[in-house]
This record gives structure tokens, C-alpha cells and sequence, in this order.
């Protein structure tokens, strides 16, 4: 029996979500409506007596104070259109679940019911049909995941109110597997590739079918009960295995590089040339005192934190779902990399979080191409994804960025990072190695597996077409993962696991394939995994996405005590097989073998990729364009730049203080609205340690120079570490880059250049990652960031996000970039240059220019060196970094988050080459700070200072107006820095 | 007398300021302190009535999926002790009669109202009269908050303090009364704890942000008629030491956070009661 619970808010109480609704009806769709009411409805199916229903519907389903219910009937009154949104089918529904669970603890049964939830919205207001249909399906559901229903008044019975409907997953149950010949032709094998959403090239294909029907390879699979056809098993496992989202083909293959005069090198892969290179050096300089512990090896990265603690650090993206669903893409986003540092080692505890989001312009007018959603829809999404995925998961997100550019319109960049903090040593053995025995037993623990997600890995290893999968999207639930971090923790503690590692892109078949590795072989049987609802197809149960799952190794004498811990715990954990050392990853379906595959073929048969890059540097128009004769106005309009206002209204719906150790909060200053330059938390109460956090990112200079994007990315990140008293002593980095298709094809018929523009962001990698000792631990690629549909083509400027994550000694000795006390001198470090290619200002006149910032290490490493040695003999009263918008930005930053005016002189600012006043205040020259020191330790931090370039410019004043001095001596801006404040905060206060 | 106050911090399906609450109750002086999850309860291992001290701390009980702590307060309510016919709750309540603490933060409070333990006028327990809903904004808000704390309140937690500031980080904080008799019940019988006011601690305000949700009356925080029980939406837990507070590098302040007193307050009590 079906029946209905409907829940609605009493009259005279106020409905937030209904009131929120309909601003976002107005503000996305330009539609006028009255007043929205929303209503939240269970449809429960099951047995369940009628005074059992009235148990349920006014106990844990509704809240007597503030709210009604009615069961089988609609409760909604006065509206002119009603709207119910729910879930389709096999779509993870949390509350849904949290419904059956409140339920079966109150009428004391077990699996008597489901519950299903949906929302509806009354809408009051002037509207026709089609007003109605437009609001549902462009703001209330994403049709990939949800359906609606629309009612009008006329249409309307409340008696009989909305019926039931109920989107359970009905397939029929078919464990079948299918043979796959590979012996045809190309044609038919792109065929299959493309059918299946494989991401495979013909060439890997025809290896797959070679290797078996290798006379040994045939001979094993014979006995195993299977032919020299490949299996579906097989084929899904290794297109998982072999994706560019799994195996980072273009960043290992063999490049052929030609620079501007033709000259031609060999890039025997980038990312062990560059990347791995560049750590290894630093490594070695380090010698003895080399805190990395872990590196390129595991989910994510360790170093040490001290004697007793290590770090854990990674950051990941997931842009293809987000552009999907951007609610359930950036959720699963965050849920997911928080699995990155706590599968890493032994498993580490989350301590913080760090995202970037990139979007094009929210006020975004021009018609959108096809299942493109409006940027406003994307960064709403977005940003609330992410909330709910932090904040439920009680990890503070301490610091991130907005990055707006028209590029991210086909693709949204999301990027999370998670970092972690685990013992040293557990039980006397260090926590970052890991080991796997044969005869492990492999559990699997958490959420169950269903249908979502399939096809995660490869369908982000392609561009978004037409044919992009719905079921690449998942939603996270991260209270499954709580309560599964939760137990995992005390399991750890209590040694009750060997080895741990998450369940990301490619599922089981990656989790258990990349451990196999440790020991050599693994079996594993499907039948055995916990479905959320039966007709998984066995490649299907391999290859799932579905979120919120660990996969351990467990000896064979923990086994019962780590299972029954897990059902103390109410987390599920299941016995899927043991780990061997037989050499092959062996999959059965119950007593079927359904793929046999080498281990070695597995993870080293894919073919390297040859490429071809060519660079050939671009020309840009060179600006013209007079001097603004209104400084002040001019100031205003950059600080209302998309990419340099406030996010405040984005920080504070994020919880940055979540496990009690914030120190240097995202916005800080005297009313505490200034824009921090990093994060410094305090991992563990009772010691002062502590971390610091930062990022960079500059995609617009990608226009002109990846090398020298790559290389301000870098500085961008250190120098804000410097900036809140972080040292290069102990700095660590997280690579994320995100590309358009490097890889020349008919799609892509500047692939060359494309690839020119990742080999050279990579070489500025090494040169500045060694030239500050700052190593890269983990990272990613993302590749395919391109859109295309029909003639459209969208791509993404090539993006580089470097993280960081460095080590600060005292806490206490940290510093915010906030202007503390009148009277204060205003310092500026390190030399301005007439650098605005690339600039906001040349962005804000529609220009890009040539002359991009370049970034001189040495000078730049003696300045970071020199600044942390002041700022930790707290010399230092205040220090903001320079970055977009530059100069400018920096002072009135600094002025208006302390609530104090400045009077300086741009003629004293230490300078090459520039005549104009506008270039002084806005050129993007990179390591840069804006410093102010009490005259008392004037002398001292000057002397510290010695040997880099800087220069007193004026003080701070009271009164509150930032007033400028130009170059040739004569006031050239004078503003109140209330109204700098307010240019600066009113863009993006949504 | 008892030198040694014995706290427990419970924990479980979705709570997460557990480990700073657990801190806060040691530097006031706790000699005990655990964190129990709450299947440690449910399985018999540990019992409530072990400790002096229930701290409910903040988080997402069941994600508040069904609203704020309405799962979690289920929960409570009709979980059994396993092998035993006995029921959490009974746990609870006999708690409370044993004249012991409970303070409640956040998720913690939602929890609290929503099983009805406060403001439970003349000992009733078990029936809601108010509860904490959506903020007015429509968003979770994080943000610290200037707290006036009512001198006449029977609150044990907060003897002898005049004003808080600390951090507030919630969607569902809008205290809202079942009727207006309850609400002036609360003002009468100076349950009503601390209130969002402005930064001299003396006018509260209704005005957004400094009243973050639009909390009736601007209360933050109530207590039961003993004062032993006390739940508020502002997190004490989260300013234990100067550089903590959001504005530590430009204003000069005492090495404690003031959110310890709340701790202090409540183990000294503990030590003179016992």
C-alpha cells in the first residue's frame, strides 16, 4: 500500500525555502510570482497501519510547533499552480532514507518500508501553463535527475491531492555477461567504443584483443571457463583502468616540442619530467631533513607534520558532473576527495577544506547553447553542493577562490581539496606506507552500490556531447560518510585493517585493482556486494561510482572483530573476496569467473601515446587607451571586477571554524570583512602548530603564456602563504590542472598548440616548484574540458590551480592583511613592472595585451625569506599580497578591511619602466606585498628587509579616505574607502 | 564535593564538534572526559548515569535531513539499550532528575527542543513548546554574534557573565514559540538565557546579520527552570583561546577564550553540587 504524508509550514510561520524560491524565480527567469509555499512530501510504501502513519506524520516527519500535515491528501490551499518535484528513479534520495530509517526505529521493524521524498511549490501569481512549465524545468528540477509534475487550481482536488509516485528502480534481474568480439573492424570497434561509453582509442582496443589470444593469456582464460573474446566485465574494467581519468595518458605519453624558431625536444612525460622530477630534486637538496613522506604514490600526499603527526593533502575536480548537475557534481566533488586523504597511509582525519570555482559570469545574458545550464543556475548549485558536502561533514573550508571567466560557460571548473592529520606511527608501525599480504580479505564499507555513477572515469575523459551519460551523475550523502569516517577511525586506531583506499572514479575495479598491486592479485566475487536494488549487471557492480564506500584490507584474524565493530556502528561492511599474489585480477559472479585479467596487463598495457606540440606565442593587440581621468572611479570599477569583489556571501555559508582551530579566518579586519590571503588552523588544541593554506590561480594569462601562468599560479600560492607569516621552510603543493583537449585531432585542430600551452605550464612548474623547495605531494589532470554540440565548441582556458599547504610554527605569530592602527607605515615589497598583459585593467577595457607578469625566483625567494623572518619577530602589523588588480586592489584592501584611511605616493613605490599612474596601481607584477609596520619597528623590519626591493609609501590615517599620491607628486585618487567597500562588496551579494 | 567531574561528550550519526567540546570540558577542569558514540550507549558499554556533565554538541544528526535533529531526537526517544528492556531515554531522563547537566550547542539545542528537554516548564521533559527553524535569510550562516547574557537567569553555565562573542554557524537557528503565553513564560521565568545584541552587550537586535536569524525576542540560548539544562545556537566550544576570535591580531584580549567560562561554570558547579 502506497500512501502519502504531506508536510507544510502553519499559518503566520514564515517560509524561508518558499520566500528564497520565489526571489530566485524572479532574479533567474525574470518571472513574477506572488508567493511561493513549499511542502514536503513522503510517499511511504509498505505495510504501516493508519495509527502508525499518524505516529510517523507527526513524529520525526513533522515539527508540531511550526508545522501540519495531512496523510493521503493534499494539504496545499490558495495557489495557482502547483509544482512536485521528486527523484527519478534510482537517484540517491538522502532524506528519503533518513525517512525510512526514523520510521523503522519508531514502529520497531526492519525493511517494512520506502520512502520516497518529493518537494512541492504553490505558486501565487499572474501565470500561464508555460510560465509554470519554465520555472519548473528551468529552476525547480534538473530533468536529468528529477521529475515534476504541474497542477493548476482548476486541475485540483485536494481530497485526492498529487498521486503517489513511486520511482522505484524495477529491472529485471539478468547477472548475464556478454562476449565481446574485438575481431572486426575499425569501424565497428570505435562502434563499441562509443556505444559503451568506453573512451577507448581503436589501438587499445586491437591490444586488448592481441594480448588475449596470446597462447599462455588464452590458456588461463580457458581454465578459468572463458574464451579469447573479451568479457563486458573485462572491457568496462579495463576502459576504467586505461581512461585518461585513471592513467593520465597525455601526461605520461612522448611529446615532440617545437619551439617559436622550430627547434625540437623530446618530453619523455611530463609529469615524471616535471612533476615528479621536480620533487624528487627537492628531496635530495633536502637530504636528511626531507619531511616528504609520501608522494605520487597514494590517494593523496603525506609530509610530516612533527614528530607525532603527519599531513595529508589533495585536491581533486569534478567538472563534468557539476556541469550537469551542479548541485550533486560539486556534492559528490567534495564527498569525494575528503575519501582522497582519509584512503591515504593507514587513513588520516579531515582537518580542513579548499575549494575554486570556476564560472562564467552569473549575470551571464546571451543565449545559452544546448544542455548548457545558466552560469547563475551552475554557481547556485555549485556553491551549495559544496556546502551541504562540507558542512554535514563537519570539515571546515577555510579557504578558496571564485575564478569568472566566459570560458567555464560549457564546462565549470570545480575544484575541492581536502587535507588530513594522521599519527605518525599507530601501534608502533608508520601510518603513511602501505602494505597488503596474500590472503587479506577485502571488505568493502559504507554506502551500497547502485547504478549511479557508471561510467564516471571515462565519460570525464571526453568532452561534453550530446551523449554525455546520465548515469556519470551521483549525489553524495555525506552523513554515510560521517558515520562511515567515523567508525573507519576507531578501526584504525584499534589496527582492526591492514590497508585502506577509496572507492572514486571507476569503483571496485579501480579500489581493488590499484591495491591488488601491493600484493600481486586479488578475487573478488560481485554477487557478494551490497545492492541498493537488484538488476546490476555484473560490470555494472564493478565499475559503479556510487559514493560513500572505502575498500580495505583486512587479515584474516581482524576480520570478525572489524565486522563487528562495523555493525556496532551501523556502518555496512561486506567480505567481497581475499587478496592473492596469483598474479591476475580475477572477478567471478558467484561461482562464475566473469573477467581474468593480468595484473600487468591491466595497469602497464596501455599504449603510450606519441603527441605533438608546437608553440607558437600569440600576439595580442597592444592596448591604447588614455589614462582614466577618474582615478577613483576607475578603482571602483575594478574593485567591483568579478575577479577581485567580495565572495563573503559565499564564505559565510560555508563553516570555516568546524573542529575548533581556526586562527586566520577567511574574512578578518576590524568589522571582519576583509579579504584573508590565506588560512591558518590549528589541527591540534593543545599545541600552537600550526597550518597554513593557500591557492593560486590565473587562467588569464593563458592567453598570452602558460609558462608564465603556471609560474604566477605558483607565486600566487606561496606569497599568500607568506602573507599570514607561513615560511618556505616547510611548503608543500597540490598540481591540479585543468586543460581543453591537447590533442590534435579533427575536434581539435590546434592540439599542438594546445599541448605547447601543458608542456610549457609544466616546465615553469619545475623551474619555480625547485626554486622555492616547494613540492608538488599529489595532483590531477583533467583534460577534456571542452563543450561541443553541434557547431558550438567551448573551451576553457587552460587552468592551472595550485594548492598549498605549509606548516607555520606559532600560530600566534600569524598575521591578517587588515591596516591595524593610524599612524602605522605603509610599506610596499617587491618591484613593479609594466606587467598588464593578462591584467584585470586590460580585461576591464576588453584586452588582453602581451606583457604578462614574470616571475624572478631568486629575487622573489630572498623577499618570501626576509618577509617570514620579520613577520615571526612580529615586525609586521598587517600584509596583503598583490594580485589581480594589483597595487590598487592591495591598498584600498588593506584601508577599508581595517577601517583606516591611507595617504601614500605612488612616486616612492619601487618601479621599472612605467610612466602611468593607472599602470602603477593595476599592473599584476607578481610577488608583491603591501605591508604596514608601527613606526617603532620601522627600523628593525627595515633591517630585516635588507637586500630586497621595497619602499615606505605614506601611512595609515584616520578618518577613513584612501587618498594617492601619483607619480608626478599631484592627488590622483581620493575616495572614501566606505564607498571602496562598497564597490567591492555589492557585485556578488546574492 | 567531588574533585573529579566525569563528562561525556556524545557523539555519532552526524554530530561533529565533539573533539573541541571534549577540549573545552578538560581545560575547565573536567578529570573525566569521554567521548562516547551513541552505539557505545545503545550496546550497554557505557551508561549516562556514569557522568556528571552531557555535552550534545553540534553537527548534522541524520544530516537534519527531516529537520534540524528531528531524526536524532527519534532516536533518542525510542532506541532501545540492546539486550536490555530498557530505553535510552529512561537513561535521559533519570539524568536530568539526578540533577546533573546538560548543555546542548547547535545541532545540540535543536536536539533539545526537539525532545521537548527545554524550556520544559514545571519538569515536563517530553513536550516540545519551541523550536529552532530556518534562518530568515534562507542560508546557513557563519558569523560570530555579540551575546547579552541575562544576569537573572538561573543558568548555572553562565554565572557572573555579562556578554558573549562568539561564533554562530547553522541554517536552522530561528528560535520560534509555540504561542506568545510560552514566550513570555520564557521572559518570566528568565529562561531565556542570552540574546543577540549589539557589541556593548546591553540593547539586543533584531536586525540581520547581528541577529543572524531572526530569532524571536533575539534569544540565542534557553535554559529549563533549574538552570542545569541549557542549549544555544552560538558555539561556546569554538572560542577556547584568543586566536580563536576573528579579530585576535588587531585587538588586545585575554589568553581564554570567553567561551570557556561557559565550561568553567558548569564543572565548578559540578565539584560544589557533587
Amino acid at each position: 500500500m502506497v500512501h502519502r504524508i504531506e508536510v507544510g509550514f502553519r499559518q503566520g510561520i514564515r517560509d524561508v525555502l518558499g520566500e528564497k524560491t520565489g526571489r530566485k524565480i524572479t532574479e533567474h527567469l525574470g518571472i513574477d510570482v506572488t508567493a511561493v509555499k513549499t511542502i514536503e512530501v513522503y510517499t511511504i510504501d509498505g505495510d504501516i497501519a493508519e495509527g502508525e502513519l499518524a505516529a510517523v506524520a507527526s513524529g520525526p516527519l513533522s515539527d508540531p510547533i511550526i508545522q501540519e500535515y495531512a496523510i493521503d491528501r493534499g494539504i496545499a490551499t490558495g495557489f495557482d499552480w502547483l509544482i512536485e518535484v521528486g527523484f527519478r528513479p534510482g537517484v540517491t534520495d538522502n532524506v528519503g532514507k533518513t525517512a525510512r530509517e526514523a520510521i523503522e526505529l519508531l514502529l520497531g521493524t526492519q525493511g517494512s518500508v520506502d520512502v520516497y521524498t518529493s518537494r512541492q511549490y504553490a505558486l501565487k501569481g499572474d501565470l500561464g501553463r508555460s510560465d509554470a512549465e519554465r520555472i519548473a524545468s528551468g529552476l525547480l528540477a534538473n530533468e536529468l535527475i528529477q521529475h515534476y509534475e504541474i497542477i493548476s487550481k482548476k486541475e485540483w482536488i485536494s481530497a485526492q491531492g498529487v498521486p503517489p509516485y513511486i520511482p522505484r528502480v524495477i529491472i529485471k534481474d539478468d547477472p548475464t555477461i556478454e562476449e565481446i568480439d574485438l575481431a572486426v573492424s575499425n569501424e565497428e570497434l570505435q562502434k563499441i567504443s562509443n556505444t559503451r561509453v568506453l573512451a577507448l582509442a581503436v589501438d587499445e582496443m586491437k591490444i586488448i584483443r592481441d594480448h588475449l589470444l596470446g597462447e599462455t593469456v588464452l590458456h588461463g582464460r580457458r581454465k578459468a571457463g572463458l574464451s579469447e573474446k573479451v568479457t563486458d566485465v573485462e572491457m568496462e574494467c579495463l576502459a576504467q583502468t586505461w581512461s585518461e581519468h585513471c592513467k593520465h595518458k597525455i601526461f605520461n605519453s612522448l611529446i615532440t616540442y617545437e619551439d617559436e624558431n622550430g627547434a625540437l625536444t623530446t618530453i619523455d612525460s611530463l609529469f615524471s619530467s616535471c612533476i615528479k622530477k621536480a620533487t624528487q630534486k627537492i628531496r635530495e637538496a633536502l637530504g636528511e631533513d626531507d619531511w616528504c613522506l609520501s608522494v605520487f604514490v597514494d590517494n593523496a600526499g603525506i609530509i610530516r607534520f612533527n614528530d607525532e603527526y603527519n599531513l595529508v593533502f589533495k585536491v581533486e575536480t569534478h567538472n563534468s558532473p557539476s556541469a550537469l548537475d551542479p548541485y550533486g557534481g560539486a556534492l559528490t566533488g567534495i564527498v569525494g576527495v575528503n575519501r582522497d586523504p582519509f584512503g591515504t597511509g593507514k587513513g588520516s582525519k579531515l582537518i580542513f577544506n579548499t575549494d575554486v570555482f570556476c564560472f562564467a559570469s552569473p549575470f551571464h545574458n546571451k543565449p545559452l547553447p544546448p544542455r548548457v545550464l545558466h552560469p547563475r543556475r551552475i554557481y547556485d548549485g555549485v556553491r551549495e553542493g559544496v556546502e551541504h558536502g562540507g558542512n554535514k561533514s563537519g570539515i571546515p573550508t577555510v579557504n578558496g577562490c571564485l575564478v569568472f571567466d566566459e570560458r567555464y560557460l560549457g564546462k565549470p571548473l570545480v575544484y575541492c581539496g581536502t587535507g588530513g592529520i594522521m599519527p605518525a606511527r599507530i601501534h608502533g608501525e608508520a601510518t603513511h606506507n602501505k602494505t597488503i599480504l596474500p590472503g587479506d580479505i577485502i571488505i568493502m564499507t559504507g554506502g551500497r552500490i547502485g547504478k549511479d555513477g557508471i561510467h564516471g572515469a571515462t565519460f570525464s575523459s571526453e568532452e561534453l556531447n550530446e551523449d554525455s551519460p546520465v548515469t556519470a551523475v551521483q549525489i553524495g550523502d555525506p552523513i554515510t560518510q560521517k558515520k562511515m569516517t567515523d567508525f573507519l577511525l576507531i578501526a584504525r586506531d584499534r589496527n582492526l585493517y591492514r590497508a585502506i583506499t577509496d572507492n572514486g572514479a571507476g569503483g571496485l575495479s579501480s579500489s581493488v585493482g590499484e591495491m591488488a598491486t601491493l600484493c600481486g592479485g586479488c578475487e573478488i566475487d560481485l554477487k557478494k556486494a551490497p545492492l541498493k536494488y537488484a538488476g546490476l549487471k555484473p560490470w555494472e557492480i564493478l565499475i559503479s561510482e556510487a559514493q560513500e564506500r572505502m575498500t580495505l584490507a583486512v587479515t584474516p584474524e581482524k576480520c570478525k572483530a572489524f565486522l563487528a565493530l562495523a555493525a556496532k556502528m551501523n556502518v555496512e561492511a561486506t567480505r567481497l573476496g581475499t587478496f592473492t599474489d596469483s598474479g591476475m585480477f580475477h572477478v567471478r559472479y558467484g561461482e562464475k569467473t566473469v573477467a581474468y585479467l593480468d595484473m600487468e596487463f591491466l595497469h602497464d598495457g596501455v599504449p603510450r601515446m606519441q603527441l605533438n606540440a608546437r608553440w607558437t606565442p600569440p600576439r595580442h593587440e597592444e592596448p591604447a587607451f588614455p589614462e582614466p581621468k577618474d582615478m577613483g572611479s576607475a578603482l571602483k570599477e575594478l574593485l567591483s571586477r568579478l575577479n577581485i569583489c567580495s565572495k563573503e556571501s559565499v564564505v559565510r555559508q560555508y563553516d570555516h571554524e568546524v573542529q575548533g582551530g581556526s586562527v586566520v579566518k577567511p574574512m578578518v579586519g576590524v568589522v571582519n570583512d576583509g579579504p584573508s590571503d590565506a588560512a591558518v588552523i590549528r589541527p591540534l588544541l593543545d599545541s600552537f602548530e600550526g597550518v597554513v593554506v593557500a591557492n593560486g590561480i590565473c587562467p588569464r594569462y593563458s592567453d598570452i603564456d602558460t609558462y608564465h601562468m603556471a609560474a604566477c599560479a605558483i607565486d600566487e600560492a606561496v606569497r599568500n602563504t607568506i602573507a599570514v607569516g607561513g615560511s618556505l621552510e616547510r611548503m608543500a603543493g597540490i598540481d591540479n590542472f585543468c586543460w581543453c583537449d591537447p590533442v590534435e585531432s579533427e575536434k581539435t585542430p590546434d592540439g599542438r598548440y594546445k599541448l605547447a600551452q601543458l608542456v610549457r605550464a609544466n616546465r615553469a612548474l619545475y623551474d619555480y616548484t625547485t626554486a622555492y623547495g616547494v613540492p608538488c605531494i599529489s595532483g590531477k589532470d583533467s583534460m577534456k574540458n571542452d563543450y561541443i554540440i553541434g557547431k558550438t565548441k567551448i573551451s576553457i582556458p587552460p587552468t592551472l590551480l595550485f594548492s598549498t599547504m605549509g606548516k607555520i610554527k606559532d600560530v600566534r605569530k600569524a598575521v591578517t592583511m587588515d591596516a591595524k592602527q593610524t599612524g602605522d607605515l605603509v610599506y610596499v615589497l617587491g618591484e613593479t613592472r609594466e606587467e598588464l598583459g593578462g591584467s584585470e585593467w586590460f580585461a576591464l577595457h576588453g584586452l588582453v595585451g602581451n606583457a604578462v607578469p614574470k616571475v624572478n625566483a631568486q629575487k622573489a625567494k630572498k623577499l618570501y625569506q626576509s618577509l617570514s623572518r620579520a613577520i615571526d619577530r612580529r615586525l609586521v602589523a598587517s600584509c596583503h599580497d598583490c594580485s589581480d588588480g594589483g597595487l590598487g586592489i592591495a591598498l584600498a584592501e588593506t584601508a577599508f578591511a581595517g577601517g583606516l584611511g591611507m595617504d601614500v605616493s605612488l612616486s616612492l613605490v619601487p618601479r621599472k619602466g612605467i610612466r602611468r599612474d593607472d599602470y602603477l596601481l593595476f599592473s599584476e607584477s607578481q610577488s608583491r606585498f603591501v605591508v604596514t609596520v608601527s613606526p617603532e619597528a620601522q627600523e628593525a623590519f627595515e633591517g630585516s628587509m635588507a637586500g630586497s626591493t621595497f619602499a615606505c609609501i605614506g601611512k595609515v590615517i584616520s578618518g577613513g579616505t584612501l587618498r594617492v599620491a601619483g607619480i608626478h607628486g599631484e592627488t590622483i585618487l581620493e575616495e572614501a574607502i566606505s564607498s571602496l567597500k562598497e564597490a567591492w562588496q555589492k557585485p556578488l551579494d546574492f | 564535593m567531588t574533585k573529579k567531574v566525569k563528562t561525556i561528550v556524545l557523539t555519532g550519526n552526524g554530530t561533529n564538534c565533539e573533539m573541541e567540546m571534549a577540549h573545552a570540558c578538560r581545560l575547565a577542569g573536567s578529570a573525566v572526559v569521554d567521548i562516547v558514540h551513541i552505539s557505545e550507549l545503545l550496546y550497554g558499554e557505557k551508561r549516562l548515569g556514569d557522568y556528571h556533565f552531557l555535552n550534545l554538541p553540534g553537527g548534522f544528526l541524520d544530516g537534519d535531513d527531516l529537520g534540524s535533529a528531528k531524526a536524532g531526537a527519534n532516536r533518542i526517544v525510542h532506541a532501545n539499550i540492546r539486550k536490555k528492556k530498557e530505553k535510552l531515554y529512561k537513561q535521559l531522563i533519570n539524568f536530568i532528575k539526578d540533577g546533573k547537566l546538560i548543555l546542548g550547542v547547535c545541532n545540540g539545542f535543536q536536539l533539545m527542543v526537539k525532545l521537548g528537554l527545554l524550556p520544559a516548564f514545571e519538569g515536563d521533559y517530553a513536550t516540545p513548546t519551541v523550536t529552532l527553524t530556518f534562518n530568515e535569510s534562507g542560508r546557513f550562516e557563519a558569523r560570530w554574534v555579540y551575546l547579552k547574557v541575562n544576569g537573572d537567569s538561573p543558568c548555572v553555565f553562565t554565572k557572573g557573565l555579562e556578554g558573549l562573542y562568539l561564533p554562530v554557524r547553522h541554517g536552522e537557528g530561528k528560535i520560534v514559540t509555540k504561542s506568545p503565553a510560552i514566550l513570555k513564560r520564557l521572559h518570566t521565568n528568565n529562561q531565556i538565557v542570552v540574546q543577540y545584541s549589539d557589541e556593548t552587550y546591553e540593547r539586543t537586535v533584531m536586525d540581520y546579520p547581528d541577529n543572524p536569524n531572526g530569532s524571536v525576542a533575539a534569544v540565542a540560548g534557553i535554559c529549563d527552570e533549574t538552570g542545569r539544562i541549557f542549549g544555544l545556537m552560538p558555539h561556546p566550544e569554538a572560542y577556547l583561546h584568543y586566536t580563536n576570535h576573528p579579530r585576535w591580531t588587531r585587538e588586545d584580549l585575554p589568553e581564554d577564550g570567553a567561551g570557556l567560562s561557559v565550561f568553567r561554570n558548569a564543572v565548578d558547579f559540578i565539584k560544589k553540587a557533587f
